[in-house]
Formats: C-alpha cells, structure tokens, sequence
C-alpha cells in the first residue's frame, strides 16, 4: 500500500518547460550577461563626454562608432544597461513589496483599514502613471540613478496593491484558513503562514510585470528628459540622440543600438511573463 | 450537574442589500440547547439548507456573533471572556468540516494541521513529544503514522483526509467537537469507519459532539437527540428514536418520508412533491414558516407562528396540531430526559 | 426488432499517464432495453463516471477507449466519426453530467439554451413553434413556463436540475444517461428531482442508465444494478435481488456499511484503501480488502458469470448454479 501511495506522490510534476519561457529566460541570461560582464571590456572613461572624436562611424576601432558628444556607442552601451536594468528592478522590487504588504492587509483585514487603503490606491490608480511621474520629477532639482528607482516605485504598488488584495478576499474565506484560526493562530499570522504561500505563485508572476512597468516608465521618463543628467542609461543614451538629432543625421549607430537592446529586454520579460502564467496556471490547477 | 456549552435564545439575522434596499434575513431564531459536562452527548442538528445549521454552527464557535441571545461557555458568556478563557474556549470547542479539502492548505503537508494546534497551545515541549502527540492521535483515528504523515493533501484518500482532521480535533483534547457533515463528501464504504470513530470519542473519552447534517440515517445511528431546523427554527427536537421513527411535525414527515432507503422493496411513498422551499421564496412575514407547503395547514397556521409544544415526554413539536399540550423549550427537550433507546 | 436499446462489450478505457496507462475501465460489458433503468454503483475511482462519458464519446485527453464495442442498435459508437457521433449527442443518446445545473450557460436565458440545443441539431423551428416547445418541455419537468424567460442565477439547484433533464430529453432520445445527478441537493429536493426525471423517462419510455455512488438512490429508482469496482463490474442483476442476496463479497459489505433506520447497530466499514488504478492488485481487485479470499484470489482474475440467469457476478467463491 505504501508503493501505491508513493506512486501517486509526485507532487511538482514538471510540464515540459514552456518553450516561450524558455527564450524569455534565456534572453534575459544574456542581457543580464551583457550588463554584468560587458563593461570589464571597456574603460570607463571610453563613455565620459570626448573622450573620442565625436560622429565616428562603427570601425574596427569603435565598433558601433562615437556619437555626437565623442563617446565609444559600444561602451556606453555595456555601462547603460545595468543603469537601466537597476532602475527596473529596484522600483519593481520595492514596488511590488509595497503593494503586496498593503494589498495583504487590506484585503485581510476589512474595516476601516481597508477602506482607507483601497480609497488610496483607486484614487492613485486612476491618475496616469506618467502623468504623475512627470510632476513628480519635475519638481526635483537633480536625478540619481536610486531616486528616479524610488520615484517609480512610489507608483508601482498601485496595480499590485489592487490584484492582491482581491487575491487575499478569496484566500481568506477558504477552509483552511478557517481551521488555522481553530488551531488557535493569530491575524498576522495567518497572513504570513496560511495566505502569502499561496499567493506566491501569483506574486512570482506579477513580478515580472511589474518590472516591466517600471522599466517601461523609466525609459518614458527619460527620453523625456526627466532623468538622471550625469549618468547614462539606455533611456538616457535615446534622449542625448534625439537632443543632438540623431535621426536627422542618419547616425543609425547611435539611436539604434539602444532601442534594440530595450526590445530585447521587453521581448525577454514579455516571454518569461506569459511562459511563468503557464507553468503558475498549471500548477495551481494541479495542487487545487 | 454544570453547563459546558449553552446556547440561550440565539437568534441571527443578516442583513442583505445596498443603502437603500436593505432586507433583513433570519437565519436562525430563538435557539437553545445545553450540552452538561457531565453527561457526554451526541446531539444530532438535522435541516436542509437554508434551514439555519451552518449559521448555527458558526455561531457556537464563536466565528459570529448572534444578533440576539447569547452563548455561554462554562458560565461565562463568550462575549465577556478574558483572553486566558477565550483560549481555553478555543481549546476545548472544536470543529470538523465537510469537505476534506479545502481544509487543508495545499502548501503544506498534512502534518501542518497537527502540528499548528502542538505549537500554538504550548502542548508539548520537545521534538520528540510533539511527534509523539501526533502519531498518537493519528492512531486514535485508525490511521497508520508511516502511511500518513509526511504526505501532501492530495495523496491522502477522502476517509484518510478527514480521518486527519478528526486526529487534528483530537490532538487539542477538546469537550466538544462540532462535526459539520462530515461525511457527506466521503465515499459510502468509508462512511461508516469515519462514524465509528466519532461514536468511539464519545464513549471513549467523554467528548460531546454536536452533528450537523441533512442525513437524517446517520444521524438517527450516531445520536441520542436530535433537533430538526426549518428556515432557522426549531420544529421538532427530541430523543432521536421518536423523532425519527414517529415525526409529528409535518416538515419531519416529509423528510423522513423523503430519505431514499436502501431497500427496493420500500420505495418513496406518498405523493410526489410539487413544491420545493426554493420555490416559494423566502421567508413569509407571518404564521408558521412551513404552512405554505403543509398538507395539514389549518387557518391558525397562516396567523401565527407556533411555538415548541411538548408532544410527549421525549420531545417536542412546534405544530398548531399539538396545541393542547404544555409549550416548551428546546433547551428543556435536549437535556432534561435521558435517552430512552438502547445506547450503542 | 430486439427490445435492447444499448449493448456495451468488453469496453475499456485508459487514461495515458506519464507512469503508464491508468486502467478506468477495464472490460465492462451489459445490455439495456426499452424503457429499462440500469444503475451502475461505485465509489470514486470504480470506473462509473469514467464509463459514463465514454459512452458520449466525451472523454477528455489523455483519456481514450482502447477497446470494446458500444452498440446502439446496429452502429458502433466507440468506431463513429466525430460528425455521426455529434448527431448521436442529444438526439439519440443524452447526458445529464455531473455537476450539470452549473453547466448552463450564465449569460443566456434558460429559453435560449433550449434554442441553441435544438438549433445545433437542425431543427428549425418559428419562435412561435420553438416558445411553444420549450414550454412543453418546462411543464413536463414541472417548471412553470416564466422559467424560460429567466436566467440560471435566478433559480435554485433543484430548477437547475431539472432544467438540465428538461434539456436532456428536448430531442426525444432513446437513451438518458444520469450522472449523479441530485449530488447537490437535499433530500426532499432529490426525491422531487429524481420523481420528476423518472416520469420524464416513461413518458418517452427512454432507457436510462444511473451513474452515482448513493445505493439508497439506486434502491428507490433503478431496474437492474450493476456494481463496479476498480474499472469493472463485480457485479449486475434486478436490484430486488441484489439487496435481497447480494453474492459479492463488495457488495456485501457495501450493503453492510450503510446505516439504517431499522434499529441503532454497529458501524460496519470496509477496511482498507480503494485500489490503485495504475498499480492494480494482481488477481482480483478487492482480494486485499476481502476477508473472505482464498489464495486464488491474489492470482486468477475472476471473470464476470452468469451464475442464475439475469444474474452476473466476478468472484471465486460464488459458483455458478444452474
């Protein structure tokens, strides 16, 4: 009988890995790989303001070429997306972790607290993210790479806040939360051990949306011109091309180098994102 | 002889609608019942649903509050219990439900459950007696340790999770166990090997058990008493053979007349049913809440609602056909009269 | 022209799994005539459901019928195309699922969804004709006609249910399969459902066959029953008979195991766990959980056997009497 049970114990069957999560994955390694070991290969100085003769075509020398203010594209390409990368996952992060706190609470606990959060968060979640974003920036007198981070995040925790705390109304009338609280467990405890396991699936899934958000909304912001002045990012490098027309002057290797590296990114984020729904959606369906 | 668990005019209404369209439903209505600690019982709450016995259910564990009445636990009433006594209230009042399940949280072992009531009740105090506690009580339910423990939810049978459950109830030593139908999602075979362990808690350990369920068979095996409920009311209560084998009350009639007995031999009786509660709609306003279906409906039924009459000594009847006899309590009907069948 | 309506042979359904085939079904075989009701009684994992969709032809991947014939009449469900077997659906041959009344669709109007079963089998009917009809069809399950206007939200499980056997004989099939059908409900509406479903049944004189686990219902409703256990039939016979000397040891202490009103007596349970469909137990399925096996029991698998006529069971101890 116990061989029996034990055949029927296998509890995290793997599907076959998704294939979309596959690439996304594996796209994001790389960029991740670009970001982290890239810059090793390049002097810093390769991105300071002419440090090269200024509109270079890519060469052997300068293999995507200067751009209008004499900086090696490629270097500043591999010292712009960790800035970028940073900046996305710093306000996904802190985002997400607001908006799963506040989202776990409300949800759990009704009443006024409830009330009052909920209120915040539609009234914020109505109003245009970039909107917001751009008031907000506006009114400061310099940006860092961490401000702009925290300028979004302080935004970003709306969307979660909203999905999780309907997550927590369900998760709160099931069964086993009910025995929990026969067994004598507290509030916050049952948040904390009965309701958040359960949640983290979810949550796995809506980080990476919310990174993309983040993302997406620090480019916005900088090409722009909202961003940090003295550091570059890839949202950065895009408005210093189009500040000094780029474009017009057919410098492909200038503006395009950048944005194909942010599809990348989007491209990797949106796979991962759509392939983890699917391995989150089976599993869920297999332990329920 | 002590109270233990008393419920004294219980009523529960909720309230349903928006700002200004707000209806008012009884879900249950003057309620009582006391359990003794003396005298371990096993009380039967019979109805369908809509008939009160979820809320009731809920009520006594103190998961709602009544609108009216109130419940009291060795005296004192749950509304002004200090912490220490709510804790021990908390203790010894458990509860087992019907889907073997949803209690369950699917990111744990099974072992979760037992574990949580060991740690939160300071009930052992080391590694090795926890394990013990549980394996003990795992036992006590017939299941084998080895064979249980250390698995997830899903690869548990539905008699084996709900055996857990029973164990996990157990583990805390409590009084009284309120069993929500908790067999009604477990498979016929396993039924009857679940019921003899609830059966062995009374007689074993003294433990009562309050067992909520529209089976009126396996009510009629398992308790001494029994109340039947009717859209939050008590229509009849009494010793479980009476009630059963000769029902007064015309909702208990159709009831039993309504049970599909396994014997071909004795099929549904009577006319077919034309009318379900359902149907009807909800509650009506005045007189008794059964008579738009009662076959014996008398003009004094549509007036107002009856109260409990005591039938006999065994139980009573809330019927206008039995106002000539002396009207009573629930409370008086549960506990007063010992059993008057043989007890298993 | 033979009275039977329905003749299953030695059907077997398994479900691919990535541990091998689970064994569903496993050889089942009966025979159904006009205006007959068959039960067919088990716990979970026993095959009933299983059997039940495989007869629509409804069984979801990786769930497939590897073998064995089901004859209506002279065609061969198990072999027809998707399209035949599509016009079976409805017309020939019904379903009432479990779990049934919240099938129904929650955006239409019951009258809608009697429209829609109809139309998808050609039957063009006037609005007048098709109000007409539905009508008929809401009155013969005791409805009364301002259902149709209604939407499923609206009405209680019971009128679900009854809506759904409603649904299931709008095309006036030969054969109603049910299964578990009154799971949800209590006890007074269940009697009211299955009263209605078996005047709804003689009034086209459709054969039925009743899927559910709960033998007082099989009691009250059924002709002739027929046991299943781990994916077959253990055994079958008039259910008069079967209650009054039930010969497999299962059914035994199934009979056993149910409380009854006629005097408070000891719980009687079955002892063990139902059987593992991918890892069966050689020999005879129930063999561990039977006391009264003999070691032939652990090695031969004993076949189903007409041991009086009309009466079939699968055990070694039970011989045949002629």
């Amino acid at each position: 009988m116990a061989a029996q049970l034990k055949a029927r114990s296998r509890r995290f069957r793997f599907p076959e890995l998704d294939l979309t999560l596959v690439i996304g994955i594996g796209i994001l390694l790389a960029i991740l790989l670009f970001a982290l070991v890239g810059p090793s290969f390049f002097d810093p100085k390769s991105t300071n303001v002419g440090a090269f003769p200024p509109r270079l075509t890519p060469s052997g020398d300068h293999w995507l070429g200067t751009d209008a203010q004499g900086r090696d594209v490629l270097a500043a390409l591999t010292y712009a997306t960790p800035q970028t990368l940073k900046i996305g996952f710093l306000a996904g992060i802190v985002g997400l972790g607001i908006g799963v706190i506040l989202g776990l609470v409300s949800g759990y606990f009704s009443g006024v607290v409830d009330t009052v959060i909920r209120t915040a968060t539609d009234v914020l979640n109505t109003i245009p993210g970039i909107a917001l974003l751009v008031v907000i920036a506006t009114m400061m007198r310099s940006m860092t790479v961490e401000l702009m981070a925290l300028i979004i995040a302080a935004l970003a925790w709306r969307y979660p806040a909203r999905a999780v705390r309907a997550q927590t109304l369900t998760l709160r009338e099931r069964a086993y939360v009910q025995v929990a609280k026969l067994n004598g467990v507290g509030g916050l405890e049952i948040i904390i051990k009965e309701v958040l396991p359960n949640l983290l699936p979810y949550i796995a899934a809506s980080f990476v949306a919310t990174v993309s958000q983040a993302t997406l909304s620090s480019i916005g912001l900088e090409a722009l011109g909202l961003g940090p002045q003295n550091t570059l990012t890839l949202g950065m490098m895009i408005y210093w091309a189009q500040f000094y027309s780029a474009i017009l002057r057919n410098m492909w290797w200038w503006w395009a180098p950048p944005i194909v590296v942010i599809i990348l990114i989007f491209v990797g984020l949106l796979f991962t994102s759509s392939g983890m729904d699917q391995l989150v959606n089976t599993r869920l369906r297999r332990i329920e | 002889m002590t109270s233990l668990l008393e419920a004294r005019h219980l009523t529960k209404e909720f309230s349903t609608g928006a700002f200004l369209q707000k209806k008012k439903m009884v879900a249950l209505e003057n309620f009582g019942m006391t359990i003794l600690a003396e005298k371990p019982t096993i009380i039967a709450v019979a109805g369908e649903s809509g008939s009160g016995k979820t809320t009731l259910a809920r009520l006594l564990l103190g998961i709602i509050r009544p609108s009216e009445g109130e419940i009291l636990y060795q005296g004192k009433p749950l509304t002004s219990m200090s912490g220490e006594e709510w804790k021990t209230f908390r203790r010894e009042v458990q509860a087992i439900f019907q889907d073997p399940f949803e209690v369950y949280n699917p990111f744990y072992k099974v072992d979760h459950v037992l574990t949580t009531p060991v740690a939160k009740f300071h009930l052992a105090n080391s590694k090795t007696q926890v394990r013990e506690l549980i394996e003990n009580s795992v036992r006590a339910v017939g299941l084998r340790p080895e064979e249980t423990l250390g698995r997830y939810p899903h690869q548990l049978s539905g008699g084996q999770r709900q055996r857990v459950m029973i164990a996990r109830a157990l583990v805390l030593k409590p009084r009284i166990i309120l069993a929500d139908e908790p067999v009604s999602m477990v498979d016929a075979s396993l039924r009857a090997t679940i019921l003899e362990s609830l059966l062995t808690l009374k007689q074993e350990r003294g433990i009562s058990l309050l067992y909520i369920t529209h089976d009126l068979t396996t009510a009629y095996q398992l308790s001494e008493k029994i109340v039947v409920l009717y859209q939050g009311r008590v229509v009849e209560v009494g010793d479980v053979e009476w009630v059963i084998k000769q029902p007064k009350h015309p909702y208990t009639q159709l009831l039993v007349n309504s049970i599909p007995l396994p014997d071909p031999k004795s099929r549904w009786g009577g006319k077919p049913i034309t009318q379900t509660t359902e149907e009807l709609g909800s509650r009506i306003a005045k007189g008794c809440q059964f008579a738009n279906r009662c076959p014996l409906k008398m003009p004094k039924c549509l007036e107002s609602e009856p109260p409990l009459f005591q039938v006999n000594p065994n139980r009573g009847a809330a019927c206008w056909l039995y106002e000539h006899a002396p009207t009573t309590e629930s409370t008086r009907m549960l506990d007063t009269m010992p059993a008057s069948s043989t007890t298993v | 022209m033979s009275d039977e309506v329905l003749r299953v042979k030695d059907l077997r359904v398994h479900y691919r799994t990535n541990s091998g085939p689970v064994r569903a079904v496993e050889g089942v075989s009966f025979n159904l005539s006009k205006g007959k009701r068959l039960g067919l009684v088990g716990e979970s994992g026993s095959g009933k459901s299983t059997t039940a969709l495989a007869l629509m032809r409804l069984l979801n991947p990786p769930g497939r019928i590897e073998g064995g014939q089901i004859l209506l009449g002279d065609v061969d469900l198990a072999k027809l195309s998707e399209e035949g077997m599509r016009r079976v659906r409805f017309s020939q041959v019904s379903l009432i699922p479990q779990g049934a009344m919240n099938s129904l669709n929650p955006v239409m109007r019951i009258r809608e969804q009697f429209v829609d079963t109809m139309s998808a089998h050609d039957q063009r009917l006037s609005k007048k004709e098709a109000d007409n009809r539905v009508a008929e069809l809401l009155h013969q399950v005791g409805l009364r006609h301002e259902v149709a206007r209604m939407y499923p939200h609206e009405l209680s499980g019971g009128m679900k249910q009854r809506v759904c056997i409603a649904l299931a004989i709008t095309l006036q099939p030969k054969l109603i399969i049910a299964d578990e059908p009154t799971s949800a409900l209590d006890v007074v509406v269940q009697r009211q459902v299955m009263e209605t479903f078996g005047q709804a049944q003689s009034a086209l004189d459709a054969a039925v066959i009743l899927v559910g686990h709960d033998m007082g219902l099989m009691a009250q409703f059924v002709d002739r029953l027929g046991v299943m256990y781990a994916g077959k039939l253990v055994e079958m016979g008039p259910v008069e008979d079967i209650f009054r000397e039930p010969l497999h040891p299962y059914t035994q202490m199934l009979i056993q195991s149910l409380p009854s009103l006629e005097g408070k007596r000891f719980f009687k349970g079955i002892p063990g766990v139902s059987p593992s469909l991918l890892n069966p137990p050689p020999g005879c399925a129930f063999h561990p959980r039977c006391q009264m096996a003999i070691p032939r029991c652990s090695t031969e698998m004993p076949e189903l056997r007409e041991i009086r006529p009309g009466r079939w069971a699968a055990c070694h101890l039970v011989e045949v009497r002629p």
